[in-house]
């Protein structure tokens, strides 16, 4: 079980979290423009890599919080805590 | 007694204070410190099981938690029954039953052995290739395999015992209190860090507090003192916590450890009341050092399962540690030194040692030379071919090896013995850091895998680092635990090591035998019944990865995940398909270590506290009141409220019908509310939800339908605005957590620049639903200031107010199509208002109902149930409710995806009703609906989502989802069931009251 360190809150126990899937997926800011095969890039494809892979986490038991991590999913290994909107600090 | 088998002065053993406990109903005596094992050997007791598969005789193996064999089943009394114990483990007390598993009718004669005679066509995979197909057969086989199996037998009662959980957070997690784990204890204490010792055995010290012979010594003193030195000095430190009977069962990543800590299993019955039994222990470690050991692997030759047949070092450690004798005439069999260890052990106390079997052909130690000494015969070069005797060894053949191995040459030797010890040398035991994510290595010199890359904060020492050998161990702990723990000082400074152990070996992994491998039962995996021969089955069928060869033959499947064999199994395999050790991967062990009970790991969370019961502020009243209740997530519901002899569809009948004909009363507490302000607040409803919200006026409610992106139906409820800024959102009683969270989630990550705030306000008011042509005669009782005309408060509008001196909101809105009034009151006036309300309605006939009233009502009128009459699968425009969706707003969740290519066909399951040819026919909600039975195979086009009968329209109705339903106005349709099959007409699903009437009627 991770330890994540919320960026509010500190390092807290992984069962106070939920994850949220694959991060810097964007709502599309005019779903109307896109084509069928557009939208449902946007629905649907989600990577599934060996390796560093940024994701969506939320501190449901704690702060409410959504916050974005990097963890490599070879080892678990948190490899940053970033906060909503701003760039992952690691490749 | 006519065996001598108990000899005093051992190390555990109280030989003053006796117990008797019973076996296969059978009464014999062991002492205090002694094993199930222990005593059974004692008392000469090798026959102890069956196994799984063939149902041969097994007897007890090995003295530690490895055990395959020895697995019982504990306790006569139904309710503390537990299966699959392991007799190595288990210590006496006094009142101790147990009797054999795996074994029918008896372990003496076992109906199953018939497999054993069978076993030529019982191969690896049998029962997937025979048993599974016809499908019908296995129906037949089923019932007797299941029962001559056996896999003992599972408590009927409620477990009586107290379990609990416990937190730990530590710098230092030790697992293993043998030499190096006392070693890095000591260390890691005494430089100030708060350290946790763990062992799953009664007592520390490991297998070197036996090593007691004088051909071993640290710094001049025998090892075993010396060890026990070292354990006097470090229970006295402040620093440590030791717990024994303490078995790590789970290593996860980020140092977070599962343990398991025994209480109460070994005192007698009669002192564990009200005491807790296990407690397991949730470790948080900065660091973790393993000191696991290693264990001796087993050697695989024909017939290597019979009773009587143990590890060497189990025989040492029996003799060592219990003063029990496996046996008066002993053979060892081994391809390395520590057999000759037993072998001095047995010796000193004058037990006869018959022969040691090596397959060396070299040996140059001084151990061999002293067991020499003792005019022991030693078979250099030589391998055990058979043995002999059913329910205990009482011979074996040998011959000798050829130079490469390969081959027996020679002559057959018979040897006479009622106990073999086989050691194949040792395999450290890494799978605690395997669990954790650890990578191995392959050590070819003595083929055992050690660990490589630690993926957390971790080390392991001694022997399950492959530091084998004493002086490897103590000199390596040493060294590693400093710079682990960074630091500099400790009590060790040099070790003056005397060993007699030389470390060479010859490790052949399926030793060769006279007859062809068919012909053979070499057991790898003994708990399973698989054999060398199942393995290379595996491999000419065409498996090749670890992972499928073990699940194919079973191997390392059992509750002892092959301990002993998995080392085996890898070895033949990769010398039958001429590749590396590795190669074909490691197989992975999975928590548990060793199995635990249910009841440590649910803990305290049993009963009422398995998990959390919301109860709404009127719950009493229901309960006074004779309410059935329901189940609604974490929610107790009222579900119907039976009347005298009256059985539940009488009960919803009589409801159903008093709340369209005078009224009725629901507790709608359990309706999410989620209070929603900020000057952004319309903005975001529009974007949330299907329909438009700018325009809603103040005081107005409105019911609002809630996508997922994918435009299928999330959730739905009326939301009301309170003010301009200010709305208060209603949802599914189910869906409250989640529509918040997703609510949030938009609000954090999509749409930050909206000014929106959202409180969950779910328990903070009690919500009583008022319906039926007399509703508002009732509530203008209650509430006599307020004016309830039609004019001033017409359906779908609010109206602030009080109770006596206690703010409410009062909403007209509608889920049974009646005319009906929503009080929303602070929770602790539920109660009171529930009552106010029942005394209004007093002379009106005011009935209260239950949820499953409430289904037939609201299904009477069409309105949907969001997981009931949707699935994630179901678009408004699949539930006909286009007048929902705005075609105005440019944007909203799940827009787009209304017109994806998919969402857009029109033979997607709609909503629909259904009508029966028989109006008593009432369907099955599940039930399957298709168009025409005879062309094969039949065309499946929905199902039934809800379904009753009606009392106020007198027939059955039901809504279902149709293939392209929308267009079969009027047609007719099947709903097949097991015996007849129902003719049903597509309807509209609006049954009652389609212009909306009720909602203002008048009496
Ligand atoms: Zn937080």
């Amino acid at each position: 079980m991770f330890l994540i360190n919320c960026p509010f809150c500190g390092e807290r126990e992984q069962s106070e979290f939920k994850a949220g899937g694959e991060a810097h997926i964007e709502r599309p800011k005019q779903p109307t423009e896109l084509s069928d095969d557009e939208w449902a890039e946007f629905l649907f494809m989600r990577k599934n890599i060996k390796g560093v892979q940024f994701e969506r986490w939320n501190h449901a038991h704690g702060c409410r919080k959504w916050f974005n991590i990097a963890r490599d999913t070879s080892n678990d290994q948190i490899k940053a805590v970033y906060k909503m909107g701003e760039k992952p600090p690691v490749k | 007694m006519s065996k001598n088998l108990r000899f005093k002065s051992s190390k555990l053993v109280d030989e003053t204070y006796r117990i008797s406990f019973k076996f296969n109903n059978k009464t014999y005596y062991g002492y205090k410190g002694d094993t199930l094992a222990s005593a059974l050997l004692a008392n000469d007791v090798h026959l102890v099981g069956r196994s799984f598969k063939y149902h041969r005789p097994r007897g007890i193996m090995t003295a530690g938690s490895e055990e395959p064999n020895a697995i019982i089943q504990l306790h006569d009394n139904t309710s503390r029954t537990e299966p699959n114990v392991r007799a190595t483990e288990i210590e006496i007390y006094e009142g101790l039953v147990a009797s054999s598993q795996n074994c029918w009718p008896s372990v003496n004669f076992d109906i199953g052995g018939i497999n054993n005679i069978l076993s030529p066509i019982l191969p690896a995979g049998f029962y997937y290739k025979t048993f599974m197909w016809p499908k019908s057969f296995w129906e037949k086989y089923e019932y007797f395999i299941r029962k001559s199996a056996g896999l003992g037998k599972s408590p009927k009662e409620a477990d009586p015992d107290i379990y609990e959980h416990k937190y730990i957070h530590c710098d230092v997690l030790i697992i293993g209190a043998g030499i190096s784990g006392i070693m890095a204890a000591k260390m890691s204490a005494k430089n100030g860090l708060k350290t946790l010792l763990v062992d799953e055995k009664s007592f520390l010290g490991g297998s070197t507090i036996y090593d007691n012979s004088e051909f071993s010594k640290i710094n001049n003193q025998i090892t075993s003192s010396w060890l026990e030195k070292e354990i006097n000095e470090i229970s006295k430190l402040e620093n440590l916590e030791i717990k024994t009977r303490t078995s790590v069962a789970a290593f996860h990543g980020y140092n977070f450890l599962l343990a398991r800590e025994n209480l109460t299993d070994h005192l007698p019955i009669n002192q564990r009341e009200n005491k807790i039994r296990h407690r397991l222990l949730k470790i948080r470690a900065k660091k973790v050092i393993s000191a696991t050991g290693a264990m001796e692997r087993p050697l695989i030759f024909d017939n290597n399962d019979r009773p009587g047949i143990l590890l060497s070092s189990a025989i040492k450690k029996y003799i060592d540690l219990y003063g029990v004798a496996c046996g008066e005439n002993n053979i060892l069999f081994t391809n390395n030194d520590t057999a000759y260890e037993t072998a001095m052990s047995l010796v000193q106390r004058g037990i006869k040692v018959n022969a040691i079997i090596d397959n060396r052909e070299q040996i140059d130690s001084k151990l061999s030379y002293e067991v020499e000494k003792n005019n022991i015969r030693i078979f250099k070069g030589y391998t055990v071919v058979d043995t002999y005797g059913y329910k205990r060894i009482n011979g074996l053949t040998i011959m000798e090896l050829s130079k490469d191995g390969q081959k027996v040459i020679g002559k057959k030797i018979k040897l006479s013995c009622d106990s073999l010890g086989v050691s194949g040398g040792w395999t450290p035991a890494v799978h605690l850091f395997t669990q954790s994510g650890g990578k191995l290595k392959f050590r070819e010199d003595d083929q055992v895998f050690i660990p490589n890359k630690y993926p957390s904060d971790q080390l392991s020492v001694g022997s399950c680092n492959g530091d084998l050998g004493l002086d490897e161990i103590t000199i390596n702990t040493v060294l590693s635990v400093k710079k682990f723990l960074n630091i500099n000082n400790t009590d060790y400074k040099t070790f003056e090591i005397v060993t007699a152990i030389n470390k060479s070996k010859r490790n052949i992994w399926l030793l060769p035998s006279n007859k062809i491998l068919g012909k053979t039962k070499s057991f790898v995996d003994y708990q399973n019944d698989a054999t060398a021969k199942d393995i290379k089955l595996a491999l000419r069928e065409g498996f090749r990865s670890i992972e499928h060869v073990k699940r194919y033959t079973t191997t390392g499947m059992g509750t002892d995940q092959g301990k002993l064999g998995n080392m085996h199994a890898l070895g033949i395999i990769s010398e039958t398909a001429g590749t590396k050790m590795g190669e074909h991967g490691t197989t992975t062990f999975r928590p548990p270590y060793t199995p635990l009970t249910f009841g440590t790991i649910v803990g305290r969370n049993v009963g009422e506290f398995f998990d959390i019961i919301r109860r709404t502020p009127i719950h009493d009243w229901h309960v006074a009141n004779n309410a059935k209740f329901e189940n609604v997530g974490q929610w107790k519901r009222a579900w119907y409220y039976p009347n005298k002899n009256e059985n539940m569809h009488q009960a919803v009948q009589r409801e159903s019908k008093a709340a369209r004909d005078c009224a009725g009363i629901l507790d709608a507490s359990t309706l999410g509310k989620i209070d929603i302000q900020g000057t952004d607040a319309s903005e975001f409803l529009n974007r949330v939800y299907t329909n438009a919200w700018s325009k809603l006026a103040i005081g107005k409610c409105r019911y609002g339908l809630m996508l997922n992106e994918d435009g299928m139906v999330y959730d739905d409820g009326v939301t009301t605005r309170l003010d301009e800024n200010h709305y208060i959102m209603t949802t599914t009683t189910g869906g409250a957590a989640n529509v918040l969270g997703k609510l949030e989630d938009y609000l954090q990550t999509e749409w930050p620049e909206l000014d929106v705030y959202l409180s969950s306000v779910t328990d903070h008011y009690a919500t009583i639903s008022v319906c039926g042509p007399h509703s508002k005669k009732i509530v203008s009782k209650v509430i006599p200031d307020l004016d309830f005309s039609d004019e001033k408060f017409p359906h779908m509008s609010f109206k602030n107010t009080k109770i006596g001196q206690i703010k409410c909101r009062v909403m007209r809105i509608s889920f049974t199509g009646e005319q009906s009034y929503e009080i929303n009151i602070q929770s602790n006036y539920g109660k009171s208002v529930w009552e106010k309300c029942m005394e209004a309605g007093k002379d009106f006939n005011i009935t209260p109902y239950g949820t499953e009233t409430m289904h037939l009502l609201r299904a009477e009128k069409g309105f949907i149930i969001v997981g009931q009459d949707t699935d994630a699968t179901m678009t408004p425009i699949d539930l006909q409710m286009n007048w929902i969706v705005s075609k105005k707003k440019y944007d909203f969740i799940g827009k787009r995806s209304l017109y994806r290519s998919d969402t857009i066909k029109d033979n997607r399951k709609q909503l629909v009703g259904l009508l029966t040819e028989n109006p008593e026919e009432v369907l099955e909600e599940g039930a399957q609906i298709v168009a025409d039975i005879k062309k094969l195979p039949i065309e499946m086009l929905g199902h039934v989502t809800s379904s009753y009968y009606s009392p106020n329209l007198n027939k059955s109705i039901a809504l279902g989802v149709v293939k392209g339903g929308k267009k079969m106005l009027g047609q007719k349709l099947i709903i097949p069931m097991e015996n007849k099959n129902i003719n049903v007409t597509v309807a509209d699903p609006v049954f009652l009251d389609k212009k909306g009437e009720r909602l203002n009627a008048k009496l």
